[in-house]
């Protein structure tokens, strides 16, 4: 185990990956010469060479689609896009190509393809630099979606993705990069996508969460202990595979459940999970499930606007109030 | 249209590749009408986007390629599976919907598929292969081989963004792609020259720093003497390379652009005007010249290409629907688990 950031956690987990496998190579803008914008890539083009550390012109339809192409001709591509929010306009070349091929070419083509960055809200980045919408491609089959909440994580996973035959949208959290945690050191470290954590154990009510609310989750479950509510963390850690069984275990032992997001609430990925659980696990509920998450509005520029859109831990604690009234 | 770069009567094709040439584009054109007629009976669905008049494209270039070459294409891409080697049987078998189609029924008329031709497949949209095409070419480029990609795209996609990024991307690294812009006059019913200012593609691909020139795709012979002498450049230099194919299609769009929808955009006598050079014509009145295609070797050639197409149709009839636990294989390729 060793101390480092997330983003260092992420690093890590690519140059590994690097060493390991030829055929893993990153294309992005700012990757190489200027050592990443959130300095994920720092050090890379240094160790790998400029044609496996590919610095891109702005250009997100070329970067998809260059790294779409590289997978179906048999590479491991990891396209970074500067933030998520920059990815939109490459959409064509992940929803249309990467995700599809595999199924419309009968399973005769394999597109090993991650496409990574930062997403997030929190910085006063405003409108079009603060969402995720990973909603959005959990809706598309053919996607698997990571969203780790952890430096281990953001290793273990990340390593995962690059081996998995299946294009990955795999999400970061701007305001995690800096956060630090113990990493485990070992090369062959990988966390299979689809498993849940329980981050927290619990009797009371359950406290589903991904990326950056699983520590706002966490923090709250500290406050509801001292109002004598037993609450249980879940970190999803993927929202394709969807570990539901996790879930509805939790659920089963708790009988209450608040889903968080960070994203708009509106046909947000907490608003599938709490379907499920209603389909899934209604015998078990002993309350309607809730669901905390951003505020349906364009991000506001303004400190006191953007805090009141982004979920916090009163939020949490106010809804998981609630259902175990 | 601007002055060519190649004259069209040159004969230093080799017999045996003029009549090769042929027999393809006999194939190409004659299995197209067949699939018509499929579609009219209602045993094909979907789309159906005919390649009629443009077979010179596929014929002179495609069999040039090794198959450690890569081909995609666009929707239009009944010629270029068969071309690449896909068997027609698979190929009629897909556009049935069936099991035994090259996609296993799931792709359909848009979608061919023959990863082990090196065809990566058609493309349901415009604009859509050519920046996988970038990501094949650097694939080539960075395993260090001198392989090809070619893709093929048409005068519809020139307008569309990632068509730019991508060559100015696939110029920036220096992949060998070959960007052959099938240029047919019409995306869908809007003529070219209502679509840009610049109607000079070539001037396009210069802007992004790429080599290009401009042929005449009527003539299969003109197509594979530029494309061999591409080919050969971009297998020594790696660089891409742009070609503008000036083509024309005798059909519509797809089925629905019928007859009298296709008044709306085209001039009165136009088909008639282009079928005057038509590449299958032609390449037979040379080979003719040459004496390399006697009555009944004709007879026999159109026979056999009518055997291949019932047999492939016999092959489709047969074939099942694909079973219905089929329906979610697929989405995902089984991970090993890291």
């Amino acid at each position: 185990m060793a101390l480092m950031r997330y983003a260092e956690a992420l690093r890590l987990a690519m140059a590994e990956e690097m060493e390991r496998d030829p055929s893993v190579f990153i294309c992005g803008e700012e990757v190489g010469q200027y050592q990443g914008t959130f300095r994920v890539t720092e050090g890379l083009m240094q160790r790998f060479g400029r044609d496996r550390v590919v610095d891109t012109p702005i250009s997100e339809i070329g970067i998809a689609g260059m790294a779409t192409g590289a997978a179906m001709a048999g590479l491991r591509p990891i396209a970074e896009f500067m933030t998520w929010s920059f990815a939109l306009s490459a959409m064509d070349q992940i929803v249309n190509h990467a995700a599809k091929i595999t199924y419309m070419s009968g399973g005769r083509i394999q597109c090993p393809v991650v496409f990574r960055g930062p997403a997030g809200t929190g910085n006063q980045l405003s409108a079009q630099h603060s969402q995720s919408l990973e909603a959005w491609f959990m809706h598309v089959p053919g996607l698997k979606v990571a969203m780790p909440a952890t430096a281990a994580d953001a290793k273990g996973l990340l390593k995962y993705a690059i081996r998995d035959p299946n294009p990955v949208i795999f999400m970061e959290h701007a305001g995690l990069y800096s956060q630090r945690g113990e990493v485990p050191e070992d090369p062959d470290f990988v966390i299979p996508f689809g498993k849940a954590a329980i981050v927290r154990e619990g009797t009371d009510v359950t406290l589903v969460a991904y990326s950056h609310m699983v520590s706002t989750c966490l923090k709250a479950a500290v406050s509801l202990h001292d109002m004598g509510i037993s609450a249980e963390v879940i970190d999803l850690r993927t929202l394709t595979p969807l570990d539901m069984e996790t879930v509805l275990g939790s659920v089963a032992k708790t009988h209450r459940v608040v889903v968080t997001q960070e994203e708009w609430l509106n046909v947000g990925a907490a608003a599938e999970i709490a379907a499920r659980i209603g389909e899934l696990g209604f015998d078990d509920l002993d309350a309607p499930v809730l669901r905390v998450g951003g505020a349906d509005v364009p991000m506001p520029y303004a400190k006191k606007l953007e805090s009141a859109a982004i979920p916090n831990e009163q939020d949490v604690i106010t809804a998981a109030l609630r259902v175990t009234d | 249209m601007a002055k060519l770069t190649l004259d069209p009567r040159d004969t230093s094709t080799d017999t045996q590749e003029l009549l090769s040439m042929y027999r393809l584009m006999v194939r190409v054109r004659r299995f197209e009408e067949s699939l018509y007629r499929r579609y009219r009976e209602g045993k094909i669905g979907g789309y159906l986007h005919r390649y009629d008049g443009e077979e010179a494209l596929v014929a002179g270039v495609v069999p040039l390629l090794r198959r450690d070459d890569y081909i995609l294409c666009t929707y239009r891409d009944h010629g270029h599976a068969i071309s690449c080697g896909v068997p027609m049987r698979e190929v009629m078998a897909e556009l049935y919907g069936r099991v035994g189609g090259c996609a296993a029924g799931k792709g359909g008329s848009m979608h061919l598929i023959g990863p082990e031709y090196g065809f990566l497949g058609g493309d349901g949209i415009v604009g859509g292969p050519v920046p996988v095409a970038l990501g094949v070419g650097y694939a080539i480029k960075m395993r260090g081989g001198d392989q090809v990609c070619v893709c093929y795209f048409g005068d519809g996609a020139i307008n569309q963004g990632g068509v730019h990024e991508s060559m100015n991307m696939a110029a920036l690294y220096g992949v060998p792609v070959l960007f052959i812009l099938e240029n047919n006059g019409y995306a869908m019913g809007t003529a070219v020259e209502r679509s840009t200012k610049q109607p000079d593609m070539v001037a396009k691909a210069a802007a992004h720093g790429i080599a290009g020139e401009l042929i005449d795709a009527m003539d299969a012979q003109v197509v594979r003497e530029a494309a061999s002498r591409i080919i050969g450049h971009m297998r020594a230099t790696h660089e891409p390379y742009f070609l503008e194919a000036r083509c024309y299609r005798y059909v519509g769009h797809g089925v629905a652009d019928n007859a009298q929808q296709q008044r709306f955009y085209r001039e009165e006598g136009e088909i008639e005007q282009w079928k005057q050079r038509d590449p299958l014509a032609s390449t037979r009145a040379r080979l003719l010249e040459l004496d390399a295609l006697g009555e009944a070797d004709e007879r026999a050639m159109e026979a056999e290409v009518e055997a291949e197409i019932a047999e492939a149709v016999a092959f489709a009839e047969q074939s099942p629907e694909p079973p219905l636990d089929s329906l979610y294989e697929n989405v995902f390729t089984e991970s090993t688990g890291g």
